[in-house]
């Protein structure tokens, strides 16, 4: 069995599977729960300054949306941040850190954007003998229109004078968690290496509206006739959370930055695709929320499991193994040359593939009356598109046309030599740029 | 208290009315919306789909499940209906397994098709729960169209011709509607009265009259209808029954199945039917898997269907052979009968096994002795009662791809015209076609 002991900024837990803050790491009823069923650690969920806590809604807080046999893709929700005291936060976190050592107990904090707000809540917090803190400023319903979570993440300078407050009062680990609500996540990512912090955690939700009611005329989740847009968050987000974490390790500014992963993490292979692009762990919340604390147990024996398959001792060995071979669109090879081909004995002949390639694509799959479906490798341009919609898992692959061979699309014999957009004839500036 | 399993004889009351409620409630319950659901989401949406061309009445079948997924089983019922006026049973007793689930891509990869008759089912009771019926008629046409036959097929042609404008009168020789929906299909498959609430339902188009107790031959002449109407639609069924050609046929206990499955249809009380402690089915069809199965679930105590060939040659197909069993029902397969005996009534039955070489069937010489004191004979039905003036083909009525037979204005379809199986699916298609081919023909 692989070493699953994960240590990220020194913090050691017993696996990379960290629930992320949100409503699973509420309160120590839940928290011992997740500890008993097998998390690595927890982010607690977000507390706010000391006063009268918020409140929330009363009616529904969570949308969402649903694949075949309704298997939940997307959720999406209008909580706030912990609507419990400070006080009775503090004591539980006190209490678990205390019984699960072994544990990663990082504790999430939201309070205004003043310098004395940070410099009151963060030696309570240090007092809890918690691992570390996450600075949520990532939350986009709510707390953002107070001024606080995304409205702060959304402000680069913000996030590093933020950060710096935190390294100022506090001395374990700083995480700050980014939101994806902007349009290039490297300049937050850069904001809070500026300021010092210890790693980022993303991404934070994402601001959705999950559906709308059409006989009341109103988003989902309605309160009262009416809805607002909510921060979204499960399997339908990993694209989405995968790039933005890719962008962050190859960013010259960032790299070796540590990352915690988060978005849609549902199997080991989430976990595992994350963490080769860089991340040091994940934290999961919807893979919870839909079915339980013991979703880990498949987590932990599936990456475990991967691990011994590939010969992998520990996490470093996989960590940011894939993040050199993300790159920009101009350097991807034009002579690498593929074509889909089509498992005759794996066919169930439903010709999802002959609709899709010859409404919506490239007219390169041919259908005999008795419903043999074909490539042509004369028209094929290898968009995959076939492959994706295929409802057999590895019916339809890809095949490289080996160096030497003609391509019988362009009538051309495949070099088998890298060539990219950069030197390509079509490229005005190809010239320019040699 | 009930008579039991045992007491010898065609006996009433073999079983309790609580035990008959449960014997003949639902084949195959109706989905609830859950179920609908989850059965819809599994379709894969194929393109030019093999179910929808493995259909008789080659209903969109992709299109309906989708509607179902989509929130509208009563556009889904619509897309069915649009078809097939006669989905609703269709959906209740089509052979599925050997028309669209067999083609089901699903059944290809997974050995599990997707549920498409149990779908069929919930789009269309959906739709007819709320009573409502989807289609409107054309302007009139001032045609007047005479359908013999309100079984299936008349009962097809009918709707569709009252849709394109046309007046309709509808005769049968019965005095009620639906054909063998209403008094040949088991009482499993279509519970609740369904045949007659489809009737009902269906004539909500409008145009129909319905004209019973008048029988081709007798009160109604073809010449008679040709010079009344401006077309005529035969669809008179197979309404002769072949004989078993053996001594003792004659005895009491033996009668047709058809006959019995009818009364079982027709019976207020189940549990004042009688039936035999040893009954043997002679035959290898859904009629002799429907008397079979229903003589059991009446109580009796053993039930044999003895057929002169193959399992393989069997027309009922494998789920029905299947079901039987599931019953208790034993099969026998290359054995014929040979004789009836017993002192007045049926006591024994004489089976002789059988060998079949190049499709022929005859007899080793061994033979075999049942108890039987009740024998059906389920051997296939015969054309009977057609007009001399039309050509027959084989031994039905000739039509051609459109349904017309040799004689000009009149059209032919169901079991009584020639091609096609004997099934509901393949009667509604023909029905269907014929009255569009009579719109044509009138109207062009």
């Amino acid at each position: 069995m692989a070493d699953l002991t994960t240590e990220f900024l020194g913090i050691k837990s017993p696996n990379p599977f960290w629930l992320a803050s949100a409503p699973p790491t509420d309160k120590e009823y839940n928290v011992r729960r997740a500890f008993e069923a097998g998390w690595g650690g927890v982010v607690w969920k977000t507390l706010g300054a000391e006063g009268p806590p918020v409140v929330n809604v009363n009616g529904p807080r969570y949308g969402a949306i649903w694949g075949a046999d309704r298997r939940l893709l997307g959720l999406n929700n209008i909580e706030l941040i912990t609507d419990r005291p400070l006080q009775t936060n503090l004591e539980e976190i006190t209490r678990v850190k205390k019984d699960y050592p072994d544990r990663a107990v990082i504790v999430s904090i939201m309070v205004p954007c003043e310098e004395q707000a940070w410099k009151d809540i963060l030696p309570q917090v240090e007092a809890t003998g918690a691992d570390g803190i996450e600075l949520n400023f990532g939350c986009p319903h709510g707390m953002a229109e107070r001024g606080m979570g995304s409205a702060v993440g959304q402000v680069p300078e913000y996030i590093q004078m933020v950060t710096e407050w935190c390294k100022k009062y506090y001395s374990k680990p700083v995480i700050v968690k980014l939101t994806p609500n902007i349009t290039d996540i490297r300049n937050p990512a850069r904001a809070a290496n500026a300021g010092n912090a210890d790693a980022v955690s993303l991404i934070n939700t994402i601001n959705s509206i999950t559906s709308v009611d059409l006989d009341n005329m109103a988003p989902e989740p309605t309160i009262g006739g009416k809805g607002t847009h909510g921060g979204y968050c499960g399997p339908a987000v990993k694209p989405i959370a995968l790039n933005m974490v890719a962008e962050i390790a190859r960013d010259p500014q960032t790299r070796g930055l540590p990352i915690s992963a988060i978005g849609g993490v549902t199997t080991w292979r989430d976990a595992a695709e994350f963490m080769a692009l860089g991340a040091g762990n994940v934290q999961v919340c919807t893979a919870a929320m839909t079915y339980g604390f013991n979703v880990v147990k498949e987590m932990i024996s599936g990456l475990s499991t991967w691990m011994d398959e590939k010969g992998y001792a520990s996490t470093q060995d996989f960590i940011g193994m894939a993040v050199p071979n993300v790159t920009d669109w101009q350097y991807l090879d034009l002579n690498y040359v593929t074509k889909a081909k089509i498992s005759q004995d794996d066919c169930i002949k439903c010709g999802r593939c002959y609709a899709a390639c010859e409404d919506t694509s490239h007219q390169a799959i041919a259908m005999s009356e008795d419903r043999v479906f074909t490539v042509k490798d004369d028209e094929c341009v290898a968009c995959n598109l076939c492959v994706n919609v295929c409802p057999v898992e590895g019916c339809i692959t890809m095949e490289e046309v080996p160096a030497g061979q003609i391509d019988e699309r362009t009538g051309e014999v495949v070099s088998g030599e890298y060539a990219n957009w950069t030197t390509h004839p079509n490229n005005p500036s190809a010239t320019a740029a040699e | 208290m009930a008579t039991s399993h045992q007491a010898s004889g065609i006996q009433a009351a073999r079983l309790d009315a609580a035990g008959i409620a449960e014997n003949f409630s639902d084949l195959h319950p109706a989905y609830d919306a859950h179920e609908a659901a989850v059965a819809a989401d599994r379709c894969y949406f194929c393109y030019d789909a093999p179910c929808m061309t493995a259909c008789p009445t080659t209903i969109d079948i992709p299109q309906f499940i989708r509607e179902i997924q989509a929130g509208h089983p009563e556009s889904a019922a619509r897309t069915i209906l649009e078809q097939n006026i006669l989905g609703g049973m269709c959906a209740r007793v089509c052979p599925t397994e050997t028309l669209c689930e067999e083609a089901c891509v699903r059944e290809t990869a997974e050995g599990k098709p997707v549920e498409i008759g149990r779908l069929q089912r919930y789009a269309t009771d959906t739709l007819m729960e709320k009573g409502v019926h989807p289609f409107t008629r054309a302007a009139a046409t001032g045609k007047k169209i005479a359908v013999v036959g309100a079984g299936p097929a008349g009962l097809a042609a009918a709707h569709r011709l009252a849709m394109l404008g046309h007046d309709v009168v509808v005769y049968d020789a019965k005095s009620k509607a639906g054909g063998l929906n209403e008094f040949g299909i088991a009482a499993y498959k279509t519970t609740n009265d369904f045949a007659a609430r489809e009737v009902d339902w269906l004539l909500q188009i409008g145009g129909i009259t319905m004209d019973y107790g008048k029988k081709l031959g007798a009160e109604l002449s073809l010449d008679g209808l040709t010079s009344a109407y401006d077309a005529v639609f035969l669809s008179i069924g197979l309404a002769g029954v072949n004989a078993l050609r053996a001594p003792g046929e004659d005895k009491d206990g033996v009668r047709d199945a058809v006959e019995f499955i009818a009364e079982l249809r027709q019976a207020e009380d189940l549990t004042a039917l009688p039936v035999g402690r040893n009954v043997v089915v002679i035959g290898g069809g859904m009629t002799a898997v429907d008397a079979a199965v229903q003589s059991k679930l009446l109580g009796a105590e053993n039930v044999t269907i003895a057929y002169r060939r193959s399992r393989e040659e069997m027309g009922a197909s494998r789920f029905e052979q299947d079901l039987a069993a599931s019953k208790g029902v034993k099969l026998m397969f290359n054995v014929m009968p040979k004789a009836v005996l017993g002192n007045g009534s049926a006591a024994e039955i004489e089976l002789e096994y059988t060998e079949v070489a190049d499709g022929k069937v005859s007899g080793t010489g061994e033979t075999v002795r049942l108890a039987a004191d009740q024998v059906f004979k389920a051997i296939g039905q015969t054309l009977e009662g057609q007009p001399d003036a039309l050509a027959l083909e084989g031994r039905k009525i000739k039509v051609d791809a459109s349904g017309r037979t040799s004689v000009a204005g009149v059209w032919a379809g169901g079991d009584c015209a020639s091609g096609g199986e004997d099934l509901t699916v393949t009667a509604v298609a023909e029905g269907r076609d014929a009255a569009m081919d009579i719109h044509s023909s009138l109207m062009g």
